[in-house]
């Protein structure tokens, strides 16, 4: 006997991304997922990023990793609310942990929350978490056949950052055969090149950021 | 890997249904799209893992992969896009629109017919 279902899978993952989709629309918060290898400078990025426009929003970071809470004492000491998630070896985080955590961070009292999702170029790309946007990072030491490695990522993301720029100098990294693949899975998004260590290229960013916070969507 | 979660999630959909049937399940068939980046191996290592010691121990999971499509802007034709050579094969355009990927589905169930 057959039982044809054609039923999504990740459906409890998804409803639970639709009630966070719901809240950050009614409380008109801006949410970004943040998606990269580990490494890539997510943290970094964020760091300077609340340093500079904290006196313009209000922001605040859910941190996910698989141990330890490093990133959230690091985005603290940035001037911004943060909340950990320990996966404990899961590598995504799941719309049900970020529902918990925003209550954490009260986090209908912001203007912008950045999920710093679990270090990982693959996994993270199949949750939906009800962000607003997603922004993946890549950064120049990694190489660039990632792009066409991992095209799910890339096709789904809002913004891509392409960071570390600073080290083109000293790495191989075809630049453009990276962008000629980003494109071919998603001509929509942007790809801003900068230096979160360096402030480099930053300014696009931060223009991408006010021009999303303005109109609260992706 | 994310497929443990896939793996969890589709092991609880087959139990409650061979609860409800009170029938014995002994294949199941998932579909997933290209972007969905699923492993068929760590697929099936994760789900016989998750099924150990339940009436699912055992039974055949099959993973139908959907290729990826896209459609030529000069010339309309839909094809499958292979990433490594984005070109429509028709007229070898690189100018092509990605149709939506396929979802993450758990398509059919099938049980022990009863005697
Ligand atoms: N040279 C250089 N190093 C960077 C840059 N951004 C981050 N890093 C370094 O890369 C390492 C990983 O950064 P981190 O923010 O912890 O990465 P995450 O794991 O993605 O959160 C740290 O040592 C950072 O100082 C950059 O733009 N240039
Ligand atoms: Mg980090
Ligand atoms: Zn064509």
């Amino acid at each position: 006997m057959k039982v044809s279902l054609n039923q999504k899978i990740l459906s409890r993952n998804e409803e639970a991304a639709a009630k966070n989709r719901q809240f950050f629309a009614e409380h008109k918060v801006f949410c970004l997922n943040v998606i990269s290898s580990p490494g890539a400078g997510k943290t970094a990025l964020l760091e300077r990023t609340i340093r500079d426009l904290k006196e313009q929003f209000s922001i605040g970071v859910i941190e996910g990793d698989i141990e330890t809470d490093n990133d959230a004492r690091r985005i603290q000491a940035a001037g911004a609310r943060a909340f950990q998630i320990e996966t404990k070896g899961a590598c995504h985080l799941s719309a049900e942990q970020v529902q918990n955590a925003l209550k954490m961070i009260d986090a209908q009292t912001l203007d912008l929350v950045f999920i710093e999702n679990v270090g990982n170029l693959v996994c993270p790309s199949a949750f939906d978490l009800g962000e607003s946007g997603r922004v993946v990072i890549l950064s120049v030491p990694e190489g660039d056949d990632k792009p066409a490695k991992y095209p799910g990522t890339f096709a789904g993301a809002s913004v891509i950052v392409l960071n570390k720029i600073d080290l083109l100098p000293y790495v191989p990294f075809d630049l453009s055969r990276v962008l000629a693949d980003i494109h071919t899975v998603n001509p929509q998004a942007p790809v801003l090149q900068l230096s979160a260590a360096t402030g480099e290229g930053i300014d696009a960013w931060y223009d991408w950021l006010r021009r999303h916070l303005e109109k609260k969507q992706p | 890997m994310h497929e443990t979660v896939v793996a969890e999630n589709v092991l609880r959909t087959i139990l409650e249904h061979a609860e409800k049937l009170k029938a014995r399940p002994v294949r199941a068939l998932v579909s997933c799209g290209q972007f969905n980046a699923l492993n068929e191996e760590a697929m099936k290592f994760a789900f016989e893992t998750a099924a150990a010691g339940t009436v699912c121990q055992g039974m055949l999971l099959q993973i139908r992969q959907i290729p990826l499509r896209a459609v030529c802007r000069p010339c309309r034709t839909v094809f499958e896009l292979n990433l490594m050579t984005p070109l429509c094969p028709q007229c070898r355009s690189e100018d092509f629109d990605i149709e939506p990927d396929a979802p993450l589905l758990l398509e059919e169930i099938e049980f022990e017919d009863k005697q």
